[in-house]
């Protein structure tokens, strides 16, 4: 059994390790050891779920998950849905239900997203949720609650229209004080599709010639607004989602294949493109909003 | 006056539509399949007249529409009977579209360079979409007249580039030029009329 160590914290940089990890191993059972593991933002969980998946796939079983017996990370996991969500894809020890009950905190559980039902699902919960937090937490006007329910029925929608395979979204908020001195809501969504390059090699391809890749496919659907579907009503969800985003000061980026790319606000350290990754076989959005300050965001 | 120009007016409620098309139990316009699933309820209830057709859609029940829907419900439903090959004739007014209903809706009509007619809360009706200065200022000029007849087109635009931009206005449908009784006519006009 090879045994892949998980990080003290797991968010969308740290689990570049566990990536790279999960895409080097081979076809032997995984243990994920996470005794280590003392905090977890919803990219950790995802991208936790997502090479879990991988892993089941190519050893035919389920990878197993050590978690700390104590500490905060297993009743934290617990409530924001992680062992429901985890079910088909880890071999673990989840809390009892009573341990794991009482989520009025959580923004958006982890949430399985594989039909448009789902995306209604998800629109619903958070239409009743995040009113409070945007308001109160973040500091947004009232009115922001519909542009982030939007955001989130359009990144949604990205899982079951161009990934064309499972994926899963969450969302909550932190409090940043080390990093940033201001609280901050993340949402995160990850499949396992066939990622960006796969969804529009097809249709655009032969334009780009040898220039075709990770990278090249990212920027022709987060610059240029590129879909594999001739219709020119598509693509305009994920140019929206980043003015949406710059609105608000946020960072997000898109992790697929060997490449990542981003809108980076002044807050975060991070290039705009970053290529010859780890191979990441789906996609995973990473979208940190972060509290208004002044009248500057 | 409505029906003397041969157009019928229908109401159509997106909300309650939302709650009875394929899409039943969902209370957002949220995903294309919905958008499509609402867009084809609108074009069946449109279907029902052979004459020309003054639609009012409502959208005052709808919390969220997303862009995805915003593109099925409004720009496609728009382009389709925009088209030559329309499945009939169709002018839409947009009613209860609040704050976040108009970035979306915005954003898809400037990306298919299409242009609608809105009505306010006040009652007001107003254009949304792409449009030049002198469509404005012919759509203006129309909607505070209700009506301009043929003969005194040429008195109201004396300039040519304005009453261009008035038959433009025609061919977009956010105004309708009667062909058996002549003259132009604003979208809110024909609505009243045909309420009185």
């Amino acid at each position: 059994m090879r045994v892949v160590d998980l990080p003290a914290s797991l968010d969308f940089r740290t689990s570049e390790a566990l990536i790279a990890e999960v895409s080097a191993s081979g076809t032997e059972k995984i243990l994920f050891d996470g005794r280590h593991l003392r905090w977890v933002d919803p990219n950790g969980m995802v991208i936790l779920l997502a090479t879990g998946a991988v892993a089941r796939e190519r050893s035919g079983e389920l990878p197993r998950l050590e978690l700390a017996t104590v500490g905060e990370v297993r009743s934290y996991l617990g409530r924001m849905g992680f062992f429901e969500a985890a079910t088909e894809v880890f071999d673990t020890d989840a809390p009892s239900p009573r341990r794991s009950a009482g989520r009025s905190d959580v923004l958006l559980e982890i949430t399985p997203i594989t039909t448009n039902g789902d995306v209604h699902e998800v629109v619903d919960r958070v239409q009743k949720r995040a009113g409070a937090i945007l308001s109160k937490t973040l500091g947004y006007p009232p009115t922001s609650v519909v542009p982030f329910s939007v955001i989130l029925s359009e990144v949604c929608q990205n899982v079951i229209e161009h990934a064309e395979g499972p994926g899963w979204v969450a969302a909550q908020s932190y409090n940043w004080s080390k990093r940033l001195g201001r609280q901050v809501v993340i949402i995160s969504v990850a499949d396992l599709g066939r990622g960006f390059r796969g969804s529009l090699a097809d249709e655009h391809s032969a334009r780009f010639s040898d220039r075709w890749g990770d990278a090249t496919a990212l920027e022709a659907a987060f610059i240029h607004g590129l879909t594999r579907f001739p219709d020119s009503g598509r693509g305009q969800g994920i140019q929206q989602i980043r003015k949406q985003v710059r609105r608000w000061d946020g960072l997000i980026s898109i992790r697929s294949g060997t490449a990542r790319i981003a809108d980076v606000p002044d807050w975060f350290d991070a290039p705009p493109m970053e290529g010859g990754l780890s191979d990441f076989a789906g996609a995973q959005i990473n979208i940190i909003l972060p509290e208004r300050v002044g009248h500057g965001v | 006056m409505g029906s003397e120009l041969g157009i019928d007016p229908i109401a159509i409620d997106v909300g309650r539509l939302l709650q009875h098309s394929a899409a039943s139990l969902y209370s957002h316009l949220v995903t294309r399949p919905t958008g499509r699933a609402v867009r084809l309820a609108i074009e069946a209830q449109l279907s029902a007249t052979s004459r020309t057709s003054l639609s009012m859609i409502d959208l005052s029940e709808v919390a969220v529409i997303d862009f995805s829907c915003a593109d099925e419900v409004v720009a496609k439903l728009l382009m389709r009977f925009l088209q030559e090959d329309r499945p009939g004739d169709a002018l839409f007014v947009f009613r209860g579209l609040d704050v976040g209903h108009h970035e979306p809706i915005e954003a898809v009509l400037e990306r298919q360079t299409l242009l609608m007619v809105t009505e306010g809360s006040d009652g007001q009706c107003g254009l949304l979409g792409t449009r030049s200065d002198e469509e404005q200022h012919a759509w203006s000029v129309l909607e505070s007249r209700g009506r301009i007849d043929t003969t005194e087109v040429a008195s109201v635009f004396p300039s040519e580039i304005h009453r261009h931009a008035l038959d433009e206005l025609v061919l977009r449908r956010v105004a309708f030029a009667s062909p058996d009784a002549g003259g132009y006519h604003a979208l809110s006009t024909l609505l009243r009329d045909a309420h009185a």
